[in-house]
């Protein structure tokens, strides 16, 4: 039964997503005994409300970036356009929308520029236009993807505000608001976003032999190449796709806010993406990735975010409470730092 | 027995376990001052485990080391060399992009106020490699040398002050004969001079050129230590292979015989092709059933050449024809297309994904080939990594570890499944037996043979000219980057091909 139970743990401890559903589960251990009423979710008007439900929703936009991301850090690539991709999706859609309040004897009436269908659908593909055109300068130009990225961090936020000539345009249209803040029989709508996209990436990478190509590429380019696998196109595809996820959360930011601010939206995104990443088990020289990792990866940032929040922690020291917590996730997911603190010689030597 | 000095080094029933696999079994192992000793054995015998354990890459489950009777325990390799095990690996770990001085010394830098003291990093460099008899200009960037010197620069690196073992892991892979001939002279040199130096090689000549002592592993276990001058060659083998064998280095009957008459029209042909820096303009022609040599030094463009074929560099000049229609290859991806498949030379950096699974790594090509969306299912990829796991003899302990622990004999065994399950036309085996045991090289020229008798085209590239001789209908001659002969019938013998090289 010991050596069972022994083996049964290594399993465990060995399967890429423990360590992050173990820094999640510890997370709200620690709610459950010092924040008071975390756990309790109540039903308000026919929809469900609690602290854990603010979390999942919160958390939505960072867990779709992360799950485009993944597939990027997967080839060895970085894209650190994701913020301003954000800014630019919902700029696009709060112009497309229009930013004026309409009265009419005295009660407003909704009015959109061009249907909400139309504005939603153009904004997501303009951020996959941006995201072809990183995928362009890494894979045909040969730039290196923090470079070819960074020049889109920069110029995307320049064409945000182009969009909304330097305002912050406030939304009006109130069916554009149950984007980041309906919900669907009892649960937030922004999490069927997530579930769906989530969904079809997994199908997309485990049901075809994108992810498997994907792993390929990220670990030794040019023996891909000689078996045939077409990096270009790939590159292309996965950098496209991490801009098309960015696109997507910026609807929901927008809608959150109920406006857009060019500046400001999904600023420094780009960095808890990759955190999320990380956490959640993929390496960022590239090669297997686990996008449920890298969900629970932005769930955990999320409630780590909330914890801090909600127990009163002085606002001058979260972030250094932030960094302490992901610093010791981090730690407890390489082998070698388990290996040292538990007495066993690492054998598998790199 | 005669009297024999103290070891320097001693082993003494070392076990190393990786998961499903005993690497070594209480092995003994024991080095002297002033001798070069070779340990030889199959893939998968535990050499490299051994050169490991000693060097303190993996931590011995059971048994100790002693050097010079003191017990040590490296924990890793710079301790190792600290306590005087030094170590230049199978390929050359040194950045090509800095000065040769500055691999010799880098991380040890002599420094003043710290600051680096350039000169005498210079003058440090340039008398270390003195002692080897190198006059180069230690200032240059590492990459403007041939490997053979690359591969002295490692040996100056890895020669301390403290150097009282020297481990060499198949250090001759990448020479050529003159090249070898100075490395040696430098090995017989150090071994003068008091030094115990292990040699790896899978060049029985070369084992029998240079070594005092051998011994022998032979799946994980300690098979004898001998002197080479009482172990004949013959012996050797037979201890490695644990079973008598029949060693026929002269040309298979069949080859010869298959050889005349071959009149079926060319499958694959290059016309006039060749590109600026790798290949003058060079005709060749392959046709199904046929083997077809490419002989030639170190440089004189086999790699090159084989590159030009299979598109993954592309020609400036000249053309290719598949079945006497013209075409074009301008990536690998295309010729994989057309049924041509390519082993590459290089397969750490060429050919395996060493994180991928070994059922992944064989799958790769022929799944790359049917596109992202027509996915083999699981089944079918079980089914194919147990096939030629067990076709090829892979030495793995299942279709899911990762390629990347394999001995590399057997990585080179996985790259030749991933091809084969593409079920080409036209296959290109570049250096397909370097680096591998004498066992597995017959097995896989045997297997070549097979194959062609099966009516694949086969382009064959070796750097060992009887085993190009041995299973070859026609041997191109390549020499200084251009194509100078083509050798048929009984004009292939290694007599001739040395002469055909050597006449120019």
């Amino acid at each position: 039964m010991a050596r069972f139970l022994s083996t049964f743990f290594r399993k465990l401890t060995g399967t890429k997503l423990f360590w992050p559903l173990l820094a999640l589960a510890l997370l709200l251990l620690f709610n459950l005994v010092f924040t008071k009423g975390f756990f309790h979710i109540q039903i308000k008007d026919g929809h469900l409300y609690g602290s854990l439900i603010d979390v999942l929703n919160r958390a939505a936009p960072l867990m779709l970036i992360s799950i485009g991301l993944t597939l990027v850090i997967a080839t060895s690539g970085i894209d650190i356009s994701v913020g301003a991709v954000v800014a630019i999706s919902g700029a696009l859609v709060a112009m497309l929308i229009g930013g004026n309040l309409v009265l009419k004897d005295g009660v407003q009436t909704y009015v959109t520029l061009v249907p909400m269908s139309v504005a939603i659908v153009a904004a997501v593909l303009v951020s996959g236009v941006f995201g072809l055109w990183n995928g362009f300068l890494v894979s045909r130009v040969g730039m290196q993807p923090i470079v070819a990225t960074l020049i889109l961090i920069t110029a995307g936020r320049g064409v945000a505000q182009l969009i909304t000539s330097g305002q912050i345009i406030t939304i009006y249209y109130k069916p554009y608001f149950f984007v980041g803040n309906g919900f669907l029989l009892g649960i937030p709508f922004s999490l069927y976003m997530v579930l769906a996209v989530l969904l079809f990436t997994l199908l997309l990478t485990r049901r075809t032999a994108l992810g498997l190509f994907i792993e390929s590429i990220g670990i030794n380019p040019r023996a891909s190449r000689m078996t045939g696998i077409n990096a270009k196109n790939l590159l292309l595809l996965v950098y496209t796709f991490s801009a098309i996820c960015a696109g997507i959360a910026g609807l929901i930011v927008c809608s959150n806010v109920k406006s857009a601010d060019g500046n400001n939206a999904g600023l420094y995104f780009e960095l808890d993406a990759i955190l999320a990443v990380v956490l959640g088990g993929t390496s960022m020289t590239g090669g297997k990735f686990y996008l449920l990792g890298s969900v629970v990866g932005a769930l955990i940032i999320q409630a780590l975010t909330t914890t801090i929040y909600s127990i009163g922690v002085p606002p001058e020291i979260t972030l250094v409470v932030k960094a302490v917590v992901v610093f010791l996730v981090m730690m407890f997911q390489s082998s070698t730092f388990r290996g040292i603190v538990f007495g066993r010689s690492g054998k598998q030597v790199a | 027995m005669e009297a024999e000095a103290l070891p320097i080094l001693e082993m003494k029933g070392i076990s190393i376990t990786f998961p499903g696999v005993k690497a070594l079994s209480k092995v003994d192992f024991r080095m002297f001052p002033g001798e070069v000793h070779a340990v030889m054995g199959q893939n998968g015998a535990g050499k490299s485990t051994l050169i490991k354990a000693l060097t303190g890459v993996y931590a011995p489950d059971e048994g100790n080391v002693r050097l010079s009777g003191r017990l040590i325990t490296p924990a890793s390799p710079l301790e190792a060399q600290r306590l005087g095990i030094s170590t230049v690996y199978q390929e050359v770990n040194l950045c090509p992009n800095l000065t040769v001085a500055e691999n010799i010394y880098i991380g040890r830098q002599p420094m003043r106020f710290g600051r680096i003291l350039w000169k005498q990093l210079n003058a440090d460099a340039k008398a270390a490699l003195g002692r080897l008899n190198i006059d180069i200009d230690v200032t240059q960037p590492l990459a403007v040398y041939s490997v053979a010197i690359q591969q002295m620069v490692a040996i100056a690196r890895a020669l301390d002050v403290s150097a009282k073992v020297l481990i060499l892991d198949e250090p001759t892979s990448s020479l050529d004969e003159s090249e070898v001939e100075l490395l040696f002279q430098v090995i017989r040199q150090l071994r003068d001079s008091g030094l115990a130096i292990l040699f790896v090689t899978h060049f029985l000549d070369q084992v029998y050129q240079l070594s005092d002592r051998i011994t022998v592993l032979r799946n994980g276990e300690l098979v004898g230590e001998y002197k080479t001058a009482d172990l004949p060659k013959l012996k050797l083998i037979e201890k490695m292979i644990g079973k008598e064998v029949d060693l026929n280095t002269g040309r298979k009957a069949e080859v010869a015989a298959s050889a005349t008459g071959l009149e079926a029209p060319p499958y694959f042909e290059a016309v006039g092709l060749a590109r600026k820096g790798a290949m003058l303009p060079f005709d060749l022609k392959v046709r199904k059933g046929e083997i077809l040599g490419l002989a030639g030094l170190l440089g004189s463009g086999r790699t090159e050449t084989a590159r030009l074929l299979f598109g993954a560099d592309r020609s400036d000049q000249g053309g290719l024809k598949l079945q006497n229609r013209r075409i074009s290859l301008n990536s690998p991806r295309q010729a994989i297309r057309r049924g041509i498949g390519f082993c590459p030379e290089d397969r750490k950096s060429d050919g395996i994904i060493g994180e991928l699974t070994v059922r992944e790594n064989i799958i790769l090509a022929m799944q790359a080939n049917r596109g992202v969306f027509r996915r083999l299912s699981g089944r079918r990829q079980e089914e194919l990594a147990d096939r030629y796991i067990k076709m090829l003899d892979i030495k793995t302990s299942g279709p899911e570890q990762p390629a990347g622990k394999l001995s590399g004999g057997n990585q080179q065994k996985v790259i030749l499944a991933r091809w084969l399950a593409t079920d080409p036309q036209f296959l290109i085996l570049d250096e397909p037996t370097r680096g591998i045991d004498v066992g597995a090289k017959s097995e896989i020229m045997d297997l070549v043979l097979r194959l062609s008798k099966e009516g694949m085209a086969i382009l064959f590239i070796s750097s060992e000219l009887e085993e190009v001789v041995r299973c070859c209908n026609r041997v191109a001659v390549l020499r200084d980057r251009a194509k100078i002969a083509e050798l048929e019938g009984a004009g292939v013998d290694e007599h001739n091909i040395l002469q055909t090289i050597a006449r120019g």
